[in-house]
């Protein structure tokens, strides 16, 4: 909210404030926090199971935490730890590199899209764009074929596996990193071009008849000037490309694989034939979310920001 | 700047090197081709498979192509059951969301102590994955210990089998999509709230309007673009609830009353290995969201927006 707007607002509203606060008001907060209960709830039923023994689980209501020592366990979080560090490794590797050259490439698509002004621009445009709309189902049968019959990374680059820190696995990363990269472009395209439109066109015309070049106009002036851009772009896509589940699921295609992500390995875990460990699953859903929530929790405002574009 | 060519054909080229579309090619061409290549041209690959009879042996045979893919459809009850669920869960999601949503953003829309603190709250489920949401509602809805039927247990109601009863399974996965979308709504409303002038307000008050009438009348009137914007991406998450669905029901087999057209793919596919079947309602499903996006996109078109 603007400033002005908050003085405003406020302007209006002293004479409820003098009077002391109104039934309204209190109406207003307790639905207010009644909310903050309905949003909350499930996230701190979920904390306070993944310490629970099992004796805590049938002894407690599930939103309470355990009343007696002897009902706190954090083994689950140990557990689902081990189970899922490797992921979390793997994660990583494919979501860094995915999202830095997401927002790399997307940038350079809008500029280069923002600056041309010929017919077929919009007809180009719109692809970047219908991309964003494409259900993942409709491509991903060609894709694990592409990667597993026809591109077969793992074999193309075994030269590699001998050298020190390169593991086989990490072909399936690469394979991810493609994947995530090529995905992400439509939405990061349209996120920097809604950024690019509304700058200014005097100065790029200017710097263009003083002899700048178009790369140089894109290093000096539209790179700098995107930078908070590039901040949202970065929060957006860590969440998506991490929280990230279909492509995982066919491109590495199993828990076991050692290339699987955090949440293909959260999906399979405290599963088994007695039912399900909500416990560990729980912990293992908090392990996993950890990093975009301390994403989100660190840049809330600039993520509010950013879906509003 | 041109003028160095000689000959007609040398300036010609110049001409066209000094072009707009090429200097700026450098720029967007490379993403557009890996692009291009990983979205477009995957969707034209996946249309050829579901004319073919690819079943997982060997390679596809595309020398004998055919619509029988899709005359299948027709005769499989399991699809018109998942096209139907897809329907309700899109059309449900979609509508509860955006009321949720722009219930709480009238809500915050005051001057109101801490409303950013309100604001992160409601939004925060937002930045779960669909598979941390998923483990959190399977726990809410367990039938012994679960939250929700504890809840309306109080109120002499339950328990009930949420998950477990094809009558109830397909409310249940809404209400807690519902649960992690709504945040999103009410982010985007607000900020078209916001970008109402505030005499607006005043001048309604002013003319005794009951506050209700007010936004009935003056507010709800100019949120129509934030629903449109609000409802395509409520509609591309609700096609992507797949992850959801498999992570509640342990794989790509939810319960009877909660299959989708997007579980269903997936398990033809890499489950029964019919991949020209699957192909096919995936190729459905690409249908159907481009019926949803592209009068968007068009009215984006129209108004300068693209």
């Amino acid at each position: 909210m603007s400033e002005q707007s908050v003085t405003t607002e406020q302007a209006t509203s002293t004479d409820h404030e003098t009077g002391g606060i109104s039934i309204g008001q209190i109406g207003l907060y307790a639905t207010l926090a009644g909310l903050v209960g309905f949003y909350l709830i499930p996230i701190e039923s979920g904390l306070v199971t993944s310490i629970k023994t099992s004796a805590g689980l049938d002894n407690t209501m599930p939103f309470l935490p355990p009343t007696t020592g002897s009902w706190i366990t954090f083994e689950k979080w140990q557990v689902a730890f081990d189970f899922l560090a490797p992921g979390m490794v793997n994660s990583m590797l494919f979501t860094i590199p995915s999202t830095i050259l997401c927002a790399i490439l997307g940038s350079m698509a809008a500029y280069g899209l923002t600056l041309v002004d010929w017919r077929g621009q919009i007809a180009v445009l719109s692809l970047f764009i219908a991309g964003i709309f494409v259900p993942y189902q409709a491509v991903i049968v060609p894709l694990f074929q592409f990667w597993s019959q026809y591109m077969q990374l793992g074999t193309r680059l075994s030269f590699l596996w001998g050298l020190p820190l390169l593991e086989p696995h990490y072909a399936t990363i690469l394979e991810l990193i493609i994947t995530h990269t090529a995905y992400g472009i439509p939405i990061v395209t349209l996120l920097f071009r809604s950024q690019y439109k509304t700058m200014s066109e005097e100065m790029i015309e200017a710097a263009r008849l003083d002899g700048a070049s178009i790369w140089r106009v894109y290093q000096r002036i539209v790179l700098p000037l995107s930078i908070p851009m590039f901040a949202v772009v970065f929060i957006f896509q860590f969440t998506q490309i991490w929280n990230e589940f279909l492509f995982s699921l066919t491109i590495i295609g199993s828990t076991n694989d050692p290339a699987a992500s955090a949440t293909l390995i959260l999906s399979g875990l405290g599963q088994s034939l007695e039912g399900t460990d909500y416990p560990l699953r729980m912990a293992g859903a908090f392990i996993t979310a950890l990093p975009t929530l301390l994403v989100y929790v660190l840049f809330a405002d600039k993520f509010a920001e950013g879906v509003q574009t | 700047m041109t003028d160095g060519g000689t000959s007609e054909e040398r300036s010609t080229l110049r001409r066209w090197l000094d072009s707009d579309i090429v200097q700026s090619s450098p720029f967007w061409l490379p993403p557009f081709l890996l692009m291009g290549f990983f979205v477009y041209a995957a969707i034209g690959w996946n249309l050829l498979l579901s004319l073919t009879e690819y079943s997982g042996f060997g390679d596809p045979d595309y020398s004998n192509l055919g619509l029988h893919n899709y005359r299948a459809m027709l005769d499989d009850p399991g699809m018109w059951a998942a096209t139907r669920n897809t329907f309700v869960l899109l059309v449900g999601f979609t509508l509860v969301c955006l009321v949720v949503g722009l219930l709480l953003a009238l809500l915050l829309d005051r001057e109101i102590r801490f409303s950013r603190s309100f604001r992160t709250i409601y939004l925060l489920p937002f930045a779960l994955s669909f598979i941390v949401t998923a483990q959190f509602w399977r726990w809410m809805y367990n039938v012994n210990n679960g939250i929700v039927n504890q809840f309306i247990g109080l109120f002499g109601l339950g328990p009930y089998r949420w998950l477990g009863s094809p009558k109830l399974v397909l409310g249940a996965v809404i209400f807690a999509l519902v649960w992690q979308f709504s945040g999103y709504t009410m982010i985007i409303y607000l900020a078209a709230l916001r970008s109402i002038p505030n005499d607006q307000y005043e001048a309604a008050r002013v003319d005794g309007a009951s506050t209700l009438r007010m936004y009935w009348r003056v507010i709800v009137p100019q949120l129509r673009p934030a629903t449109v914007s609000a409802s395509v991406v409520l509609v591309l998450f609700a096609l992507k609830a797949f992850d959801f669905l498999y992570a509640t029901f342990d794989g790509y087999r939810p319960r009877r009353g909660a299959d989708i057209l997007a579980t269903k793919m997936v398990r033809e596919s890499f489950g029964r290995a019919e991949w020209a079947y699957g192909s096919s309602i995936a190729l459905m499903l690409f249908v159907l969201s481009l019926a949803v996006i592209a009068p968007y996109l068009y009215n984006q078109y129209k108004r300068g927006n693209l």
